[in-house]
């Protein structure tokens, strides 16, 4: 009798550690996909991103005569962040591609009938509209990250984390002081005074 | 934060049962004291009517106001879907997208409201269900980083199921007004003939019974009135901080407010129905610039000062934890 009730107590504690095991770990791998599926978004603006630029380069080309040389170097930056190779690789000519376009649109301002052209103000609204989701895909997926990181080292789910290898991701982060300093771009709509 | 925000998300959840059992209990009294006025005259107890048209009715208003309740309201505040070759719609289109993201949520449909004054609200059931409509009034007054702060305020309502829980409220306090309207008109109309029935031998229970009911009849309005505004106030920080949570920049939500502020002049195309959703009061009112308790009571948002101060002081927190 005493033989048949530590048994039950064992089976239903394992059951119940089992169901446990089996949620915990459900968690991780449902945070795992939500990481990887924030990863691709950032992909996917900067896609969007390669493909406006040379759009908007050569909207504005023929009124910005005198400044051929940064458009070159726009350009040059564009093309070098779709060839990158790896993740370290692409941050840093993304990270290049933000600080030569920040400066296009820096000049941009000192040209009034850009911002008049119908064409042009749309396309830098597309572009500085891709800027910032790229910038709001990257916090997004630099707090999933942070849960799925933070899921794997709290106990006592760490114990799941390490028998089923689960890896911390790394988070994305600004490199430098000069790409921190990249203004946000607000070119197109002003309030009506 | 992000896990402070999903606990917040999951205790909105909680909290949703909370007040729909409420409402429902609300619902089901008002129901049993018509049931007990009409047995209490001694004529046979067959199925308690009243109690099950009550909570049937409760139960349909909320179903529907689920399933069709963001288009009858988009509707009502004459919404349109954005034109794409204006300018400015096609900004605030693209805020809602940035927003979206931001979030990690879809993309919620987009609407402008035709009207002056700057306003805007969120509704629908849920992140998976969900509209945001702007006023042209909004559009026109505001920068591109304050119209921001606002569709990160609304697209807050949505991802903390505020726009769900809203919907249903407001739905639940309709049947209840209604119901109590139903009671009343019935207590006017019956009075006189049920007063016999009970001193012919319906007993001293028969008339407590009656008398709780009609306070029920009388006070139940009024008490599903307090709750929905209780609520929606609650949310309305909430709301300010997740929204500066997803776009990293209190000020611009505080600039955009006191603009909103500035603009004393009521929002027309809005009904009153749906001024809980909208991010200020669209009546325009005084009321919702005093203090005090009847004032707190009666309000659909906190005082505007109020909510501009808290943006300010998260923005301070931010620049001072660098």
């Amino acid at each position: 009798m005493a033989i048949g009730g530590c048994l039950l107590v064992l089976v239903v504690g394992a059951i119940c550690a089992a169901m446990w095991g089996i949620w915990r770990y459900n968690n991780l791998i449902s945070l795992r996909n939500q990481v990887a599926n924030g990863w691709r978004q950032i992909d996917v603006q900067l896609k969007r991103r390669h493909d406006l630029i040379p759009n908007l380069v050569s909207a504005v080309r023929g009124e910005m005569q005198f400044e051929q040389d940064t458009l070159e170097k726009v350009i040059q930056a564009r093309n070098s962040a779709v060839a990158a190779r790896g993740v370290a690789d692409a941050a840093d000519k993304e990270g290049a591609l933000s600080q030569t376009l920040g400066r296009l649109f820096a000049l941009a301002e000192n040209y009034p009938n850009l911002k008049a052209n119908e064409n042009v103000r749309s396309l830098m609204e597309e572009v500085s509209s891709t800027e910032n989701r790229i910038g709001f895909a990257r916090q997004f997926y630099n707090d999933i990250a942070t849960r799925y990181n933070t899921a794997q080292q709290v106990f006592p789910d760490s114990f799941i984390a390490q028998t089923f290898k689960f890896q911390p991701v790394e988070l994305f982060e600004l490199k430098d002081d000069a790409e921190r300093a990249v203004p946000k771009v607000d070119l197109n709509i002003r309030p009506t005074p | 934060m992000p896990l402070n925000l999903y606990d917040q998300q999951k205790r909105n959840i909680a909290n949703t049962r909370v007040f729909i059992a409420g409402f429902v209990m609300l619902l089901a009294v008002l129901g049993l004291g018509a049931d007990g006025v009409l047995y209490a005259g001694g004529a046979s107890p067959g199925l308690p009517i009243a109690t099950l048209g009550a909570l049937c009715l409760g139960g349909f208003s909320a179903w529907w106001s689920l399933h069709g309740g963001d288009q009858a309201v988009l509707e009502s505040a004459h919404a349109r879907p954005l034109d794409p070759s204006d300018p400015r719609e096609r900004a605030l289109d693209n805020v809602v997208e940035e927003m979206a993201i931001a979030g990690g949520l879809p993309k919620p449909a987009v609407f402008v409201i035709p009207d002056s004054d700057p306003n805007a609200f969120a509704t629908g059931s849920g992140p998976e269900r969900s509209s945001i409509a702007v006023t042209r009034g909004l559009l026109e007054r505001l920068s591109r980083e304050e119209l921001q702060g606002v569709v990160s305020h609304e697209m807050s309502h949505v991802r903390n199921y505020d726009v769900r829980l809203m919907t249903v409220v407001a739905a639940l306090a309709g049947a209840i007004l209604l119901l109590s309207d139903w009671g009343r008109r019935g207590l006017a109309f019956g009075g006189g003939g049920r007063r016999r029935d009970s001193d012919r031998g319906g007993g001293g229970v028969a008339v407590l019974f009656a008398a709780v009911w009609i306070v029920a009849v009388v006070l139940s309005p009024i008490i599903a009135q307090i709750v929905s505004l209780a609520v929606s106030r609650q949310r309305e920080y909430l709301a300010d901080a997740t929204g500066a949570e997803l776009t990293r920049n209190p000020l611009a939500l505080a600039s955009a407010l006191e603009k909103i502020a500035a603009a004393v002049e009521p929002t027309p195309s809005i009904k009153q129905g749906i001024a809980h959703l909208c991010i200020e009061d669209p009546r325009g009112r005084v009321i919702e610039q005093k203090r005090g308790l009847i004032a707190d009571l009666f309000a659909t948002h906190p005082p505007i000062e109020d909510r501009i101060a808290k943006l300010r002081e998260m923005a301070y927190q931010v620049t001072a934890g660098r």
